[in-house]
Parts: structure tokens; sequence; C-alpha cells
């Protein structure tokens, strides 16, 4: 399983995000390759899942991957509803 | 790598729009030596182009550009703002705490980012920077969480 972390640049924000899903899908048990990207680039880049702002969420919608919405970066209660309801 | 030190931290900081709010954070990291002008400009242009999605949690926004934009150094500076500003994030707004980051292009921006991971996953620890009176607080708080 892919995840794809994206945020306008690819250096900053979606290392964040990145780094908090890392901690949760270990929490949770889940295995997974996850990386972080800017909103260009992952257009075209395979993955299962993308997780990004709502804010940037619009311009992925042509994505193939499920996208997922996460509102508070530091708040790993969140993060951990966000995946847990969706993947297994 | 500077993080927070003394003189990256402005408490109470009177502007009424995100682009001064992120240049008043930015104009620490200028002052101090590690982000060159122009890297300011990019943030702002950065927030422009691809809006307020940095704005990662209540409150709270992480303002950056690329390393390439003229990073000198690892670096984090605060500004606190006296009036919330709304960035224009539906689900974070308004802006209360501005975290301008340098970001490197080696491993000191990993550890930077695991540093400002460790305190702000801690909502405590934002409520006391939103309420501290003077630095002396961030320095106790910093020292604390065993970074």
């Amino acid at each position: 399983m892919k995840i794809l972390c994206v945020c306008g640049l690819g250096q900053g924000t979606s290392l964040i995000l990145r780094m908090n899903v890392e901690t949760v899908l270990s929490e949770l048990g889940i295995e997974a390759d996850v990386d972080n990207t800017d909103v260009s680039s992952a257009t075209s880049e395979r993955a299962d899942f993308i997780i990004t702002s709502n804010e940037l969420a619009q311009s992925l919608e042509d994505h193939a991957g499920k996208i997922l919405i996460v509102n508070n970066y530091f708040d790993l209660t969140e993060i951990k509803q966000v995946l847990g309801g969706c993947i297994n | 790598m500077k993080f927070l030190e003394k003189s990256l931290v402005k408490i109470d900081v009177n502007v009424s729009t995100p682009d001064d709010a992120i240049r008043a954070a930015g104009k620490m990291l200028v002052d101090g030596d590690l982000v060159e002008g122009e890297y300011v400009e990019a943030m702002v242009a950065s927030y422009h182009k691809n809006g307020a999605y940095f704005v990662l949690a209540p409150q709270i926004a992480i303002p950056h550009a690329r390393p390439e934009d003229g990073v000198k150094e690892a670096s984090v500076s605060l500004v606190r703002l006296t009036k919330p500003v709304v960035f224009g994030n539906e689900a974070n707004d308004p802006v209360q705490l501005v975290f301008a980051l340098g970001a490197s292009s080696n491993m000191e921006h990993l550890k930077i980012l695991q540093k400002l991971l460790k305190l702000l996953n801690n909502q405590n620890n934002v409520k006391r920077i939103l309420e501290m009176k003077t630095y002396l607080e961030l320095e106790e708080l910093l020292g604390g969480i065993n970074l």
C-alpha cells in the first residue's frame, strides 16, 4: 500500500504530515510505503491514498488514489481517525 | 540549526494581513543571517500561489519556501500576533501563531521538523505559547520536552 502526503512545495508541510502519519500507522500496526511530495508531482505519482489539506484536495480530484483530508496536522487523534476509518 | 532561540521569537506583533505576518516572522530569520531576504518573499509568493494550506492546525501557520530560495541554515522563528489574522483556511482560521520555517536541504531539516512536531503535537504546549507572558516560559517549555 502506497500513501502519499501532499503539500504545495513538497518539503515542509508534507514532511510534517508524513512524520505524524508514520507514527499513527505504526501505532495502528499498519505497514505502508509513505512518501511526501508537492501537488504538481502528485498528479503523476501512483498511490492508493493521498493525504492532504482541504485547500489542496481540489487540485488532486483527478488522481486515481482515494483522497483523505486532514485539518489539524498536529492532532494524532484526528489523523488516526482519518486513516483508521478507511485503511484496514 | 537555530530553533526558537530568544532572538527568533517575538510576542505580541501587531499586523493586519497574512503577508505582513509572514514577513514579520521571516524578518527575524533574515536578521539572524539564517535566510536571504528573497526567501521571505518566496514564502509570501508561495502563499499567493498555493493558498493557506500551511495553516496546519487551529491558530497555527507554518510558512516556508524551498531550500534553494535562499536558506543558509535550518531554522524556525515565531511571532505571536496581538490580533488574530484570517489567512483563508476554513478549518483553522484565524491565525495567532506564525512559525516561519527556514527549510534546509540537509538532515537538519528533518531534525528541526521533529522538534517542531514534538512541541506542537501537544495541545498543552500550544496553549502555553498562546498565553505566555515572556520568552522565558517558552524556554522552559523547550527544555522540559526533551528535544
